[in-house]
């Protein structure tokens, strides 16, 4: 970063550069209560200009009620939601923003070229609806009316839509929900090719590799809370003996031998049928050690890895491993 | 991986012009209604067999010339069929296919959903009473030109009046709901809602379907300015279903 200081003459360029630019999303103190149920509880959130933020939860944590409060659907009970720097709803901000609703949307008759185009003549600047259909591999689709697409080719037809009109910002709720793996992996490419061109995106997910892969930062909520924040580094590697060593082998392996064998600290566990788990501070020793006792045990280590936490289990931990109704 | 140029989605946000916005809304609501094949049976098909049926059989007690009469109350059920029960029951589904909230997410102003939906509906009218007009021609129909600004306006206000009861029942209820409703209530109306024949029991004149019929008559048959009456009692629908609309309609 270039310092001015009053003691040397500085050439200002024509171009000011905002040393604190106006944030893309900004949500602070964010209430909404459906009937006695809090949806969403003292939520706070900011998203930077031109970066890919994941609001991540599981079901029901209040992802989608955020997000439609910050494209203007529905209205909070408290706090403030300010989107480009205008209040959410604003007619003066629905140019400015790209919107892909969860599940989709669009005329049971129509096709889908003609649904994009719909939704082009709503824009100053559209991009080629045609180049757009193709990009997202809805060509062989043209003729077929909304109502008779997969679910993946809606939720396709629907990012088109949120795309099409070039907006600044644009809000994906669950982008890959229904989509097979090569659309997955064709909005991942997307998202990025946005961010490159300084769009930024907030999306929803219950995907930790989809966070991990897209976000700048992620936003983890669990019952309308932020529970953690961070780059998809910081949460996975926040404290050094946080690792895991992972192997395989006979299921049903008497562990206590191996738990009293490695140093204090080091917690050992059978995580599925024959995955086995180390956590802690992983050494060389530890590996010699783990090695050392499959072979006194007769087995092959299979697999054998070691890492630091997923942002998977960052999840779990925070939101709990119980399946919720 | 699919790589895209830099610069492709670079930002240029911007809001489209609103003739265009509303000439292509208009376009793709008329476009899809006639694409519909039971759309087409309710505001083409039935019409025209009516049209025909009461034109040349008595079965029905009507005013001499029958086929004038009976074009005129024609005029009033295509308008029913379209702007009634056709647009309750494409808007009940298009709210399930999450339409609304599509286009309504777009820069595409609330207003203009709903001046997009009247024009495109607006065009559908026009196409069936300009069918109706020539097949009830043929049929020896002979029209007095005196009428036709009072049967333009009279086919405008009775699209938007049904148009704005239509948009009360679709915005509402569940799709099935909207369905079943929208197609009882427009056989009881032309049953007994004095559009195929006049009932003469008092509150039946209160009626939109009435009202329309008996105005429509007036302007087809005579050539003069509906009653009053008749238009007042259109409008008072109109308004009140419109009021109730704006707070009852859901997205989805």
């Amino acid at each position: 970063m270039t310092q001015l200081r009053a003691d040397r003459p500085v050439r200002l360029g024509c171009v000011l550069v905002s040393p604190n630019p106006q944030p893309a999303v900004e949500v602070s103190g964010l209430v909404k209560r459906y009937g006695s149920k809090t949806a969403v509880d003292g939520l706070d959130l900011v998203q930077q200009p031109g970066t890919v933020l994941a609001l991540l939860g599981p079901n029901g944590a209040g992802k989608t009620t955020t997000v439609e409060i910050c494209e203007g659907f529905r209205s909070a009970d408290a706090g403030s939601v300010r989107v480009l720097g205008l209040e959410a709803g604003s007619e003066a901000l629905r140019p400015r923003i790209g919107v892909m609703p969860q599940g989709g949307g669009g005329y049971p008759g129509i096709r889908a070229e003609e649904m994009l185009n719909l939704v082009a003549a709503c824009a100053a600047n559209p991009l080629d609806p045609k180049w757009l259909i193709e990009v997202l591999g809805l060509g062989g689709a043209v003729r077929t009316p909304y109502k008779r697409l997969s679910g993946g080719q809606q939720q396709r037809l629907s990012l088109a839509c949120a795309l099409i009109g070039r907006p600044e910002l644009v809000f994906l709720d669950e982008p890959t929900a229904g989509m097979d793996p090569q659309a997955r992996r064709l909005v991942w490419d997307l998202v990025g090719a946005l961010r490159e061109d300084g769009v930024a995106v907030l999306l929803t997910t219950h995907l930790m590799d989809e966070a991990e892969a897209l976000a700048d930062d992620v936003v983890i909520i669990d019952e309308g809370r932020v529970v953690a924040q961070g780059s998809p580094a910081e949460l996975t590697a926040n404290r050094a003996d946080d690792q895991q060593l992972r192997f395989r082998a006979r299921p049903g392996l008497d562990t206590s031998l191996l738990s009293a064998a490695l140093p204090e600290g080091l917690k050992v566990r059978e995580a599925t049928r024959g995955g086995y788990v180390v956590e802690g501070l992983i050494d060389p020793q530890v590996v010699s050690t783990v090695t050392s006792w499959c072979a006194q045990q007769g087995v092959l280590a299979e697999e054998l890895t070691v890492a630091k936490r997923s942002l998977e289990d960052v999840f779990l931990e925070l939101t709990g491993r119980e399946l919720r109704s | 991986m699919t790589t895209f140029a830099p610069g492709t989605f670079k930002p240029a946000p911007g809001r489209g012009s609103l003739p265009r916005m509303l000439f292509v809304h208009a376009r793709t609501e008329a476009m899809l209604t006639l694409r519909n094949g039971e759309q087409i049976l309710l505001t083409v098909i039935i019409p025209l067999a009516l049209l025909v049926a009461l034109s040349v059989m008595s079965v029905i007690p009507m005013p001499e010339p029958r086929v004038g009469s009976a074009t005129a109350r024609i005029f009033a059920l295509a308008i029913i069929s379209s702007a009634f029960t056709g647009q309750a029951i494409a808007l009940g589904f298009d709210r399930r296919y999450g339409v609304l909230k599509r286009l309504s997410a777009s820069a595409l102003p609330r207003w203009l959903l709903v001046a997009g939906r009247v024009c495109g509906a607006l065009v559908v009218v026009a196409l069936q009473i300009v069918l109706l007009a020539v097949t009830a021609l043929i049929l020896g129909w002979r029209f007095p030109l005196s009428g036709l600004p009072w049967v333009v306006l009279l086919i405008i206000l009775g699209t938007l009046t049904f148009g704005a009861l239509g948009v009360l029942l679709g915005g509402a209820l569940r799709a099935e709901i909207v369905l079943a409703l929208a197609n009882i209530i427009w056989f009881v109306l032309l049953m007994v809602g004095g559009v195929a024949l006049s009932v003469p029991v008092g509150f039946v004149h209160l009626l939109p379907s009435a009202a329309l019929a008996q105005a429509l008559e007036t302007s087809v048959v005579h050539g003069t300015a509906p009653g009053v009456g008749p238009v007042a009692v259109l409008v008072a629908w109109g308004v009140v279903a419109g009021a109730l609309a704006t707070r009852t309609t859901r997205l989805t």
